[in-house]
């Protein structure tokens, strides 16, 4: 965190100035480590089973919070006696299906009380095709969805039920001990239980702990299941919802979480509303349906209101109810159209045209070679950015320019580059990890041609319009029924090149009534028969009582310790989501010292420091009657409120492609056989084995671990901003670390003949990179499984381009993905360290395939993906047929 | 307090030269115990100082590419890798540092309790030590002592600042520096200030306008605090103790104390090891320290040479 997020880590400080302990766990000792109590090394890889030991030793030692785990989490309901776990199935869980390497979850799901298929519909709903899901990425819809399950499964409050969640969870992290950890992950009993004991002292009534990660854990092939280990861990002690608590994922850029609550992604829309599927959303009913699921508790319910308003939002006049509000406008999903499936159809001369605003992707994206020979596949490409970076220069002057593979003369791809103004030429906002909207003015007059996006794409929207007028062609109405007039300001005004008012942008995307213009208070005025509009239905309320609130700057010596009037936070300025979770079932603080939100009885409404996240009058003690679904249905002591059962997921039925409980499987590229299971790696990755993508071997190929004997990680360094496009060009910043290295141990060096500041190169089955060699003790061999393993570190920051080059580290990573979101294990490899440079030219492509060669992956031979036994496989498939023969409902109701 | 003038002794530097009504001094504490190593105030300092690149090489000391404090770097972080239980002297760990072999006692001047009589299980795991150098702004600035020009000057904060367009170029000041800081620029070609002595002016121009110096601005976690410098003392003595108390009893203070070889520092430190550990002379001495005494000697030197000579002349007289 101090290397990547220094500014944020003065509050670390702070904390740790206050008393806090800290705690650092990372492979290698970094900047972070030198300021915290505690530097736990582990093995890249293997945080699943790191916390799951933790999991374990909550569990064994009946450290949760008992009150808040049996109230406000999962743990009492009961999981359907179908379900196996992966310690019966050789790491699978049952209902895998080995043909297409996806589970079936209708084993997974809670048990049945009812017949009255309220829950079967909830259940069966995500039954479904999981391929499909994982194609396109649907599990990113559960970020706000929640999960879509039934509102009243069977509950035993005891949590002695062999299938309630609790008996499930514990027998599943059962195998989790100490001695496993250190065998696993290379930490030692005593540093392991040492984070154990600080946990779960900080944990409970008086106290909580934060859990703060940054995203290169998440790009992992079970990158979702690391951050769902995480939130088991947290619900199990009661630090979820109350302050001090929490998860904190620490973004990478500016406005990463912008980016995704007004997506750039292509599985979704605005507030986390799914991009149609042209399969299964063929009318606005469907797709509304969809998201709102009936059967559920929770805010979903109102999904009609959200769609439809982001369709007025886009189609404004043209949007009626009569057209579905041109519903059919939007553009629908088929299938996998991710960055990496986008690039190897660039490869495959599947895609003609390209834009790129403010990425870096030859250097910055798994697999280096691909991204930049996908790029020269195109007939144009458009680059936005600061300066010239790699990405619109790689036609001239890449690695594979100097292979031969990419010809400069030959080139087919235009590229044609824009000037991007910086986050100081443009107003706007930015979203930070709180879900906190601050905006931000313009301090300077952007130089030269540089302009901010909001102009690009205003008036690329425009001049298309104008070059469409007056089109008869049907597939013209949606650009020209679009709602495109946004008041222009500037110098360029007058001539009609103007800059788009980013407020009145902020203003659509708050919403407002049609006929009035009236601003919307926030997303409960918003109606479902088209009378009002709004782009982003979270956002709602960020320009209530017509005062731009992200602009709020209150000091905070001025205001209560949550600081409510500064900026503003989706939703409805709530600064702690499922913030109820702070005061016990009664509604009372847990204790004085962490009183956050609480039921006042005299006002008979909740109260508190922060703008509480459950309805102000529902009582602690209000149960749903029978039958109801959507808010009506969250009970009083229902805190998470935009679950399916407003309860804590310790155990998620639904909503993850690699099942309902994180365990541990070994990353993609690992010189270490699975320890708890056959199945070796996540089974259900999604995986593009072609030539151009060979994967190390796994680690019983024979030979494997002789050619690939190190495991590699990167990450960033405080002096640089990821691809380098912000620091590599600028004097200041460049030589503060002016050369591409790698980080070794002495015992590494000594063994590989490596010296200090001298050159060494690093290969993988996809490339080689070369950089001086930085002899660290910050680096440690671990012990695993009984071995001596060495980890090797890099930063990622270098290219071709800038004051300060050198190879991209990047260009080391084959593309494998986690299931859920399509994000790239980009943390971890296997790979061989040689001292002295690298060969240049086509003898480099000799090299790496000389490598691939004999590790026996040249033409894509790497091992198969299901390594669990056959037996095991037959039988978790056989468990879904005994599923499926017992619950016809859920089939029927499908 | 040491007479007008003095050049060595605790004294308010500002009113001693002259100044009527002077603010209080101004000064840096710097505390490395909470230093991330971030580099903020190098950065910082470049911007608004307007002072160019230093140098675009690697070099292999841990994460310190900028080398030390010299005319185109007025802020240096220094990056210490400790391996556990061994004091190192911020040199990077070498293969010969490798497990199972002794490390070479380079023969550093230590002060104090020598590394070597800690018990080793007593020595702290692994350190990565961090620290922002910076000019130290002496009570007795040798450089100012000796400038031909005037163009060294005592500002009303306390500080001591290089007037550019004085600076002849001479270098008097660079060889003065007990510290080794002052430093004329040597590059890039066509700055106009190649040549010129250039140093930390504790951002003489922010302070005029009621700001804080940039680095101090910039610091995440207030690693860096400007401010008056009696009271950036008391917070210095408070927070020794408070990290004493917390078992950390390496900490300790560098250049907070007046009565030191150059009448205490405007920029003080908190070190976690010696200060030799973070390139910084164990014990400074202003070194014009003893001119007056040269002086004198000087003078007497003279005085009986010319009264020799008069005596020769009286003798031959008949």
């Amino acid at each position: 965190m101090a290397e990547a997020h220094p500014v944020g880590f003065q509050w670390v400080m702070e904390a740790k100035k206050r008393g806090a302990r800290i705690i650092h766990v990372d492979p290698r000792f970094t900047r972070t480590s030198a300021l915290a109590h505690q530097h736990v090394p582990i093995r890249v890889g293997s945080d699943i089973a790191f916390l799951g030991g933790i999991i374990n030793h909550v569990l064994q030692n009946e450290l949760d919070f008992r009150e808040y785990v049996v109230n406000y989490t999962n743990a009492a309901n009961i999981v359907s006696d179908k379900f196996e776990d992966v310690d019966g199935l050789d790491g699978l869980f049952s209902g895998f299906d080995p043909e297409t390497r996806t589970y079936d979850p209708t084993s997974w799901q809670f048990a049945q009380e009812d017949q009255d298929g309220e829950l079967g519909q909830a259940q069966a709903d995500d039954a479904g095709d999981t391929a499909e899901q994982r194609d396109t990425a649907a599990g990113m819809q559960n970020e706000a969805h929640g999960m879509q399950v039934g509102s009243h499964p069977p509950r035993d409050e005891t949590l002695q039920h062999p299938m309630c969640v609790f008996q499930v969870l514990k027998r599943h992290y059962a195998r989790y001990t100490p001695e496993v950890v250190e065998q696993i992950c290379g930490v030692s009993q005593e540093d392991f239980l040492e984070v154990c004991r600080a946990w779960t002292e900080n944990s409970g009534r008086e106290r909580t702990t934060a859990l703060v990660y940054s995203v290169g854990w998440t790009q992992h092939s079970v990158g979702v299941q690391y951050i769902r280990a995480g939130a088991i861990l947290q619900l199990l002690l009661g630090n979820m919802g109350r302050p001090g608590g929490g998860i904190m994922a620490l973004r990478g850029h500016a406005s990463i979480q912008g980016s995704t609550d007004i997506p750039t992604l292509f599985n979704l829309l605005p507030g986390y509303l799914p991009m149609p599927n042209a399969a299964s959303h063929q009318t606005l009913s469907d797709w509304i349906d969809g998201v709102r699921n009936p059967g559920s508790k929770g805010f979903w319910a109102n999904a009609g209101a959200y769609g439809i308003n982001l369709l007025k939002a886009y189609w404004g006049d043209a949007a009626t109810a009569e057209n579905d509000y041109c519903f059919d406008y939007l553009p629908k999903i088929t299938g996998d159209h991710g960055t990496y499936r986008t690039v190897l159809d660039m490869i495959d001369g599947k895609v003609q045209g390209y834009f790129l605003v403010g990425q870096n992707p030859a250097v910055g994206s798994a697999h280096g070679r691909a991204q930049r020979l996908g790029m020269a596949n195109l007939d144009w490409l458009v680059v936005r950015d600061l300066f010239e970076i790699e990405s619109a220069t790689f036609w001239k002057d890449s690695p594979e320019v100097q292979t031969g593979e990419i010809v400069p003369e030959e080139c087919r791809t235009e590229v044609f580059l824009f000037p991007a103004a910086s986050h100081v030429e443009k107003e706007g906002t930015f979203t930070q990890t709180q879900r906190m909207l601050q905006w931000r003015e313009k301090a300077v007059e952007p130089p030269g041609d540089a302009r901010s996006e909001l102009w690009f794409f205003y008036h690329l929207g425009r001049m298309m319009r104008e070059s469409l007028a007056g089109s008869s062609d049907e597939r013209d109405r949606p650009l020209l029924d679009l709602a495109w007039d946004y008041p222009l300001h500037g110098e360029a005004a007058s001539s009609g090149w103007g800059e788009p008012s980013a407020e009145a942008v902020l203003k659509e995307i708050n919403g407002y009534e049609v006929a009035t213009g009236r601003l919307l208070s926030g997303f409960g005025e918003m109606k479902d028969d088209g009378s009002t509009l709004g782009g982003c239905w979270i956002y709602s309320g960020v320009y209530a009582d017509g005062v731009n609130q992200a602009a709020r700057r209150k000091s905070r010596h001025e205001q209560s310790e949550v600081a409510p009037e500064w900026g503003w936070a989706w939703p409805m300025n709530r600064r702690l989501l499922y913030n109820r979770a702070s005061a016990d079932p009664q509604g009372r603080p847990w204790s004085e010292r962490k009183a956050y939100v609480w039921w006042d009885e005299d006002a008979q409404e909740w109260t508190g420091h922060d703008v509480p996240d459950f309805e102000k009058k529902k009582p602690p003690s209000y149960r749903a009657p029978e039958g109801s679904d959507g808010v009506a249905a969250i009970e009083g002591i229902d805190p998470f409120i935009m679950q399916g059962d407003g309860k804590g997921a310790l155990y998620a039925p639904q909503g993850l492609i690699d099942g309902p409980m994180p365990t541990h499987y070994e990353p993609v590229e690992s010189p270490f056989r699975n320890l708890l299971h056959g199945q070796q790696g996540n089974p259900t990755r999604k995986e593009y084995r072609r030539s151009d993508n060979p994967l190390n071997p796994d680690p019983r190929e024979p030979g494997a671990a002789e050619v690939f004997p190190f495991v590699f990680t990167t990450s960033r360094l405080t002096e640089h901003h990821t691809a380098g496009a912000m620091s590599r060009y600028v004097e200041h910043l460049a030589e503060l670390q002016p050369e591409m290295f790698v980080e070794v141990s002495p015992a590494l060096a000594a063994e590989r003949g490596l010296e200090h500041m001298g050159w060494c190169h690093v290969i993988t089955a996809r490339s080689a990179v070369e950089g001086k060699v930085l002899v660290t003790e910050r680096l440690r061999p671990l012990r695993v499984e009984g071995r001596t393993v060495h980890q090797v570190w890099m930063p990622y920051h270098w290219g071709q381009g800038g004051l300060v080059s050198g190879d991209s580290t990047n260009d080391l990573f084959g593309i494998s993905l986690d299931p859920n979101v399509l994000i790239q294990e980009s943390k971890v490899g296997t790979c061989d360290v040689r001292p002295g440079r690298r060969p240049t030219g086509p003898a480099l492509r000799e090299y790496v395939e000389g490598y691939a060669r004999r590790a026996g992956v040249l033409d894509h031979e790497e091992g198969p993906v299901v390594t669990a036994s056959a037996d095991a496989q037959q039988r978790s498939a056989a468990a879904q047929d005994g599923a499926d023969q017992h619950s016809p409902q859920q089939r029927e109701d499908q | 307090m040491t007479s007008a003038n003095s050049l060595f002794g605790p004294l308010d530097p500002a009113p001693d030269a002259g100044y009527v009504d002077a603010p209080k001094r101004k000064g840096f504490f710097t505390d490395t115990s909470v230093c991330i190593g971030c580099k903020a105030c190098e950065v910082a300092c470049k911007e608004w100082n307007d002072v160019p690149e230093n140098l675009y090489e690697m070099l292999g000391t841990s994460y310190d590419n900028s080398h030390s404090l010299n005319a185109n770097q007025w802020r240096h972080v220094a990056f210490i890798e400790q391996p556990a239980g061994r004091s190192s002297v911020g040199l990077p760990p070498t293969i010969s540092d490798a497990p199972g072999r002794d490390s070479v006692d380079l023969g550093m001047p230590t002060l104090g309790a020598a590394p070597t009589e800690v018990p080793e299980d007593e020595k702290p795991d692994f350190r990565w030590l961090m620290s922002s150098d910076v000019c130290k702004h002496c009570t007795h600035a040798a450089c100012l002592d000796v400038c031909p020009t005037g163009s060294l000057f005592r500002s009303e904060f306390g500080t001591v600042v290089v007037q550019d367009d004085i600076c002849n170029g001479c270098g008097y000041c660079v060889a003065a520096c007990p510290y080794g800081v002052i430093d004329r620029r040597r590059g890039p070609e066509g700055d106009p200030k190649v040549g010129i002595a250039q140093k930390c002016t504790l951002c003489y121009d922010r302070l005029k306008d009621d700001q804080r110096p940039a680095c101090a601005q910039a610091c995440p976690t207030e690693s860096i605090l400007y401010g008056d410098v009696e009271e950036l003392r008391e917070r210095a003595s408070a927070r020794v103790a408070t990290l004493h108390e917390q078992g950390v009893m390496d900490a300790r203070l560098y250049g907070n104390d007046p009565d030191d070889g150059v009448g205490g520092t405007g920029a003080m430190f908190l070190l976690l090891d010696e200060p030799e550990v973070y390139g910084l002379p164990p014990d400074p001495v202003v070194t014009t320290k003893d001119l007056p005494q040269m002086f004198r000697r000087a003078g007497m030197a003279g005085t009986a040479m010319l009264a020799g000579a008069a005596l020769a002349f009286l003798r031959r007289t008949p």
